[in-house]
C-alpha cells in the first residue's frame, strides 16, 4: 500500500512514517475508506456519541480535581464547584447535560439500527459491541448519579442496588457486597467514585474501540440496506461509496454544530430541563430518614422502570426489566427477513416497529409518573407491545411481504 | 424572553392589584396558582431581598455556601455599605453567611434545626417559597399559634406578621368523607385582623424580593450563565451555518 512510499520520503514526515504508520493509517481509515453516499439524518449520531464521550471524559477529569468523595464532603464539594471554582458551574452542567445527551444520541443511534436492519449479517458483532456499550453506559450513568450525594442520589442507589436482592439465594449477600455496608454509606460512595472515574470508563473506551474496528471491518450499512462492497467499479472502489474524508467529516461537522447549539441552549438556559436532567430533590443532601416522593430514576431508565413497576411480584419485575434491556442483544438472530431496511419491508414489520416505538416512548413517560391503577394497566399493555416486537419477530419477519431491494443505493444529489 | 416576561409583569402589576382589591373578600382562594414571577437579573430587587434576609431570616437560617463578599460583588454592594449594613459584628467579608442560632436552641424552640436556605430555591422552587411566605395564618391549635397552607404544620412561626399583619383564614366546609378531596382543607379567603407595618402590595413586594434573593443564592452564577449563553449560541449558529456552506461545497462532487 502507500506505506513504503511515505516512509521513503525525505525529512521529518518520512522519518516519522518509517517508525509509525501515520500516513498509511489516515489513508486506509479516512481517505480510502469508502462509506455509502446515501447517509441521512440518522447517521449523525455515531459521531455525535463519540463527541459526547470525549466531552464527558474531559469535563469529568476537571470535576474530579475538585470533587471530594465521601459522605461528609461530596455534597459540599459539588456546591463548591458550582460557586467557587472558576467556571465550575459550566463544567458540572456540561457533564450533567452530557449524560442525558449521551442517552439521547445513543437511543437515536440504536433506533437507526432498528429501522435499517444494521444489526443483521454481517454486522452482528458490531451490534453486540454497541449493545455492550449501552449496558456499560447505563452502569456509568447510574454510578455518576450517586456521586453528588443528594437525596435522590441516595434513594436511587437504594432502589437500584436493592434490585439485586431479587437474585435467588445469594441476593441479600450480593447487595451487601455491592454496598460494602449494611446500608448505602460512605463505602458505597467511595467505590462508586472509583468505578465511575476509572474502571467503567476504561471498559467503555475498550468497547468503543472494538465497536469502531468491527465497523471498519464490515463497513457501514445505509438507509437502503444495500451492501455497497458488492458493486465495485473498474478501479476497485465501491460505486456507491465516497471517501469518509473529506465528505463525511465535513458533513458530520454540520451535525456537530446543530447538536452543540441545542446542547448549549440546555446548558446555559435550562440546565435542569424541567426536572428531567436534574431533579429538585437532588439539591437536598442525602437523608436516610427522608424519602423523596416520588422516587423516579433518570428519564433514560424510565422505560425499564415502568416495566418493573407493572409487575406485582418484585422478583418477576426485576426479571422483566433485565429482559427488556437484554432483548436487543438477540435481534440479529430473531430477525428472519431477507431485507434489511424498513424501506423495503412490508406492512407487518412496519406495524410492529410502530408498536415498539409507541410502547417505548409510552413506558418512558409512565416511568416518570406516579403510580396509579390506570397507569399500571397502561404500563402492562405497553410492556406487551414492547416485548411482542422481539418475541414475535422470528415469525412476522418471515411472513412480512417484502419489496425487491435495488442493486444500487438511492441518492438524489 | 425572561426580560419580556418581566416587563409584561411590571405592566400588569397595577391591573392585578386592582383586581385583587375588587375581589378582596375572596383574596387567597386561588393561592395554589400563585407564582413568584421573580427575575434574578434585577439587581435592586436582589439588594432589597438581601436586606430582608439579613433583617428577618439570618437570625435562624444560614446560607452556608454563600460568602458575604460574593454577595456584595454580584449584587453591586460597595464594601463600605457591606460592612456598615450587612456584615454582623466580627464577621469578615470572605465569611460564609451563617446564623448565630445554635442548633440545640433551634431544636428546643422549634422542634427542629431551621434548615440552611442556600439551595431551598433549587429544591422547592421560587413559587413554593412565595406561597409559603404568603400563606401563614392564625391557628391556635399549633404550638406557634400559626399555621401555613403551603407547608401544613410548619415548625416555623409567622415571623413576618409584624410586616404583613395578623392573618386569619376562613375555610370552606370540608367535602364529605368519601367524596373527592375529603380531608383537605380548602381556603375560602384570608382576612387581615390586625394590620402590619406594610400594605398588602408592599408585603407582596417584600416577599418577591426575598424569594428573588433566595433564587439568586441557590445558584449565584445563573445571571452570568445566561448572558454567556447568548454569545455561545450565537457563535454556534454562525459556526453551523459556515460548516453547512463548507459541506455543500464539498458535496457538489457527489452525484
Amino acid at each position: 500500500m502507500a506505506a513504503p512510499a511515505s516512509a521513503s520520503k525525505p525529512g521529518l514526515w518520512g522519518w516519522i512514517n518509517k517508525r509509525l504508520p501515520v500516513e498509511q493509517f489516515t489513508r486506509s481509515q479516512l481517505l480510502e475508506y469508502y462509506a455509502p453516499k446515501n447517509f441521512n439524518f440518522w447517521y449523525f449520531f455515531g459521531s455525535l456519541a463519540l463527541l459526547v464521550l470525549v466531552m464527558q471524559l474531559a469535563t469529568g477529569i476537571f470535576l474530579t480535581m475538585f470533587y471530594k468523595p465521601g459522605e461528609a464532603t461530596a455534597f459540599d464539594s459539588v456546591e463548591f464547584i458550582m460557586r467557587e471554582v472558576n467556571y465550575g458551574w459550566l463544567l458540572r452542567y456540561l457533564h450533567t447535560t452530557g449524560a442525558s445527551a449521551f442517552f439521547v444520541v445513543v437511543y437515536l443511534h440504536m433506533y437507526r439500527a432498528l429501522m435499517y436492519g444494521s444489526y443483521k449479517t454481517p454486522r452482528e458483532l458490531l451490534w453486540l459491541f454497541g449493545m455492550l456499550i449501552y449496558l456499560v453506559l447505563m452502569a456509568e450513568a447510574f454510578l455518576g448519579y450517586v456521586l453528588p450525594w443528594g437525596n435522590m442520589s441516595f434513594w436511587a442507589a437504594t432502589v437500584i442496588i436493592n434490585l439485586f436482592s431479587t437474585i435467588p439465594v445469594i441476593g441479600p449477600a450480593v447487595v451487601e457486597w455491592i454496598r460494602g455496608d449494611y446500608g448505602i454509606a460512605d463505602s458505597t460512595l467511595n467505590r462508586f467514585f472509583a468505578l465511575h472515574v476509572v474502571a467503567v470508563p476504561l471498559i467503555l473506551l475498550l468497547l468503543v474501540a472494538l465497536h469502531l474496528v468491527a465497523l471498519r471491518q464490515v463497513g457501514s450499512n445505509n438507509p437502503d440496506g444495500v451492501e455497497i462492497k458488492e458493486r465495485k467499479g473498474a478501479d476497485g472502489k465501491p460505486l456507491d461509496g465516497i471517501p469518509f474524508h473529506p465528505y463525511y467529516t465535513v458533513k458530520d461537522i454540520v451535525g456537530v454544530g446543530v447538536f452543540l447549539t441545542l446542547f448549549s441552549v440546555v446548558v446555559f438556559f435550562v440546565p435542569t430541563l424541567g426536572k428531567l436532567f436534574m431533579e429538585e430533590a437532588n439539591f437536598e443532601p442525602a437523608n436516610p430518614l427522608s424519602t423523596p416522593d416520588p422516587i423516579t430514576p433518570s428519564w433514560y431508565f424510565t422505560p425499564y422502570y415502568a416495566m418493573l413497576r407493572a409487575v406485582p411480584n418484585q422478583r418477576l419485575g426485576a426479571l422483566l426489566l433485565l429482559l427488556g434491556v437484554l432483548a436487543y442483544f438477540f435481534l440479529p438472530w430473531l430477525d428472519r427477513s431477507p431485507v434489511k431496511s424498513v424501506r423495503y419491508r412490508g406492512w407487518i414489520f412496519k406495524s410492529f416497529l410502530t408498536v415498539f416505538t409507541i410502547s417505548f416512548l409510552a413506558l418512558m413517560y409512565l416511568g416518570l409518573q406516579e403510580v396509579s391503577i390506570g397507569r399500571t394497566i397502561a404500563a402492562r399493555i405497553f410492556s406487551v407491545g414492547y416485548f411482542s416486537f422481539f418475541i414475535l419477530m422470528p415469525w412476522y419477519s418471515r411472513w412480512d411481504p417484502v419489496k425487491p431491494v435495488p442493486q444500487r443505493v438511492k441518492y438524489h444529489g | 424572553m425572561v426580560k419580556l416576561a418581566a416587563i409584561a409583569w411590571a405592566l400588569l402589576l397595577p391591573a392585578l392589584s386592582l383586581a385583587e382589591e375588587a375581589e378582596a373578600p375572596k383574596a387567597g382562594a386561588d393561592w395554589q396558582s400563585w407564582r413568584a414571577h421573580n427575575v434574578v437579573a434585577t439587581t435592586d430587587s436582589l439588594q432589597r431581598g438581601a436586606r430582608n434576609f439579613m433583617n428577618y431570616c439570618v437570625n435562624c437560617h444560614s446560607l452556608k455556601y454563600l460568602r458575604y463578599s460574593r454577595l456584595a460583588t454580584d449584587l453591586k454592594i460597595p464594601p463600605d455599605v457591606l460592612s456598615a449594613n450587612l456584615l454582623p459584628p466580627g464577621a469578615k467579608p470572605a465569611d460564609y453567611i451563617v446564623t448565630t442560632l445554635r442548633p440545640e436552641d433551634g431544636v428546643a424552640w422549634f422542634g427542629k434545626q431551621p434548615p440552611d436556605l442556600s439551595l431551598i430555591a433549587r429544591s422547592r422552587g421560587p413559587d413554593y417559597l412565595y406561597r409559603f411566605l404568603k400563606t401563614f395564618y392564625v391557628d391556635t391549635s399549633r404550638p406557634t399559634r400559626t399555621n401555613n397552607l403551603q407547608l401544613p404544620n410548619a415548625a416555623m412561626p409567622a415571623v413576618l406578621s409584624e410586616l404583613e399583619g395578623v392573618k386569619e383564614a376562613t375555610f370552606r366546609a370540608a367535602p364529605a368523607a368519601g367524596s373527592e378531596g375529603a380531608g383537605e382543607k380548602q381556603l375560602d379567603h384570608f382576612t387581615i385582623t390586625t394590620p402590619g407595618q406594610l400594605t398588602a402590595e408592599q408585603y407582596d413586594g417584600f416577599v418577591r424580593d426575598t424569594v428573588n434573593f433566595l433564587d439568586y443564592a441557590g445558584e449565584p452564577a445563573q445571571v452570568s450563565r445566561r448572558s454567556m449563553g447568548v454569545w455561545v449560541v450565537l457563535f454556534l449558529l454562525a459556526f453551523t451555518w459556515m460548516s453547512l456552506l463548507l459541506k455543500q461545497e464539498y458535496w457538489k462532487d457527489v452525484h
